[in-house]
């Protein structure tokens, strides 16, 4: 009788109090039937980590309109796998200029969503990404 | 190494993904869980229930903080409700828990009820044990904001703390039977707020008309006259804690309640009886799930759904009905109603 449901964390690094999108989409995620960990705004890498790591989630979800991604990211896909969690989704929303968006692909990042993303296309990313 | 003897060794991966097993009821669980179960029976669990605002996540996150301040490890398990239409859930407790986080000696895991109605998941007294066997010294369970009813923390937590607030009801409403019954100690958390001696009066009022305990009849309590906590009866009156968990005012008596309470129940003999109620609890939850998995399985295609129908043409009540459902030969379900 295993009852798995896929398990987000959807967070916010850095110093940008906005946290109207990540709300959204924790609330989409939810309508989806997804069980979503709202950890709220400016949290660290190592607190992001360390959340996703305790509430072993399929995804980490990080919201940034600060500017800052191309320092945030790196560092949490890597501290992810510092803790063996490879196998992490991890995706970001918010304010991503087009040109950064390749190179965050390559440091690991699986999907990048900016303004005007339909939730709908975020459920259904997750679900195809999580087996 | 195996995942318990991870576990055992300290590896929060570990503790986090046998906590996924047991939460998801996966293939390995059962297996887990009992080569667990010896390592189990050391922590201390405290229930955190109380209304939905009433400052629940905040108190733990206090309670949690005073507890690393004396050097004990600290386990939460934080319960948020699931939507009972889509299955998905907000769990949101940890916004209230930021300053544990970069701490090693505390170890947070969110669940969703995922369709349990008593104020916890139905795999939380299992996820309970998880902890336990890692070892943390103190468990903080958090209920969903409950109700009048959601009671199933007391037979969870060695100390449940039912945690008001002012404005939200007046004397009738502490009278009324439910979850203030399971109270060990009472929180009248925000209590810089409007009304908070009225809240503390209610339940003190509440507690004045509790009956006198057995045995000593003509010697019952009256309001305001006996001091909280371990009676000369060997009872227990809840005390009641005004706090401000926000900026941790009144935590530290509170957690020394919890370690009163704690006290009490070893040197009464009445952790025994706790633990002999938690563990009947949990078999008969387990009883139940396989009894009647067992007998869905022996049923015959169609014989669930002839009896539903009988039963709505009114040709058969539901009892007779359950009658026949148990008393036919079963081989997968052996024995229950075939007494000697």
């Amino acid at each position: 009788m295993t009852d798995r449901k896929i398990r987000v964390l959807v967070a916010k690094p850095g110093l940008d109090g906005h946290d109207r999108g990540a709300k959204v989409v924790a609330r989409a995620l939810r309508d989806a039937g997804m069980e979503v960990i709202y950890t709220g705004i400016r949290q660290t890498p190592e607190m992001i980590a360390e959340a996703a790591l305790q509430e072993d989630v399929d995804v980490v979800g990080l919201s940034i309109l600060s500017g800052a991604h191309m320092a945030l990211c790196p560092r949490i896909v890597e501290l992810l796998r510092s803790q063996g969690m490879d196998d992490v989704v991890v995706l970001v929303g918010g304010i991503i200029p087009d040109d950064d968006v390749a190179p965050l692909k390559n440091l690991g990042v699986k999907g990048v969503f900016g303004p005007g993303t339909s939730t709908r296309d975020i459920v259904e990313f997750i679900r195809q990404s999580v087996g | 190494m195996s995942l318990v003897t991870e576990l055992l060794a300290g590896n929060r991966r570990a503790l986090a993904r046998i906590i996924s097993q047991v939460e998801d009821d996966g293939p390995e669980a059962h297996a887990l869980l009992a080569e667990l179960h010896p390592h189990t029976g050391r922590s201390h669990v405290i229930g955190v229930t109380g209304a939905p605002g009433t400052g629940k996540s905040t108190l733990v996150n206090a309670l949690a903080k005073t507890y690393r301040s004396q050097g004990q490890t600290v386990g939460i398990i934080a319960v948020d409700p699931t939507s009972p239409f889509s299955g998905g859930a907000l769990l949101g407790d940890r916004v209230r828990m930021r300053d544990l986080a970069g701490d090693p000696g505390v170890f947070i895991r969110s669940m969703a009820t995922r369709g349990s109605l008593g104020g916890l998941a139905r795999a939380t007294a299992d996820v309970i044990l998880v902890l336990d066997a890692a070892g943390f010294d103190r468990i903080l369970v958090e209920t969903v904001g409950v109700g009048q009813a959601e009671v199933e923390i007391a037979s969870a937590a060695h100390t449940t703390i039912v945690v008001e607030a002012p404005g939200l009801g007046d004397e009738v409403q502490a009278i009324k039977a439910g979850v203030l019954e399971i109270a060990d100690l009472f929180a009248v958390n925000k209590a810089d707020r409007e009304g908070a001696d009225r809240a503390v009066l209610a339940l003190q009022m509440m507690q004045g008309l509790a009956p006198a305990p057995a045995g000593h009849h003509g010697t019952g309590r009256q309001a305001g006259h006996a001091a909280p906590g371990a009676q000369a009866d060997g009872a227990w009156l809840p005390p009641i804690t005004k706090t401000i968990a926000v900026r941790g005012e009144g935590v530290a008596a509170l957690h020394d309640w919890v370690e009163q309470h704690a006290a009490y129940l070893r040197e009464t003999g009445q952790l025994a009886r706790r633990e002999a109620t938690r563990a009947a609890t949990a078999l008969n939850h387990i009883l139940r799930e396989r009894l009647i998995a067992a007998l869905f399985a022996g049923l015959t295609n169609g014989e669930l759904d002839r009896a539903i129908s009988a039963i709505a043409r009114r040709e058969l009540d539901p009892y007779t009905a359950a009658d026949h459902l148990l008393q036919a030969e079963k081989p997968g379900f052996p024995g229950i109603v075939r007494r000697p």
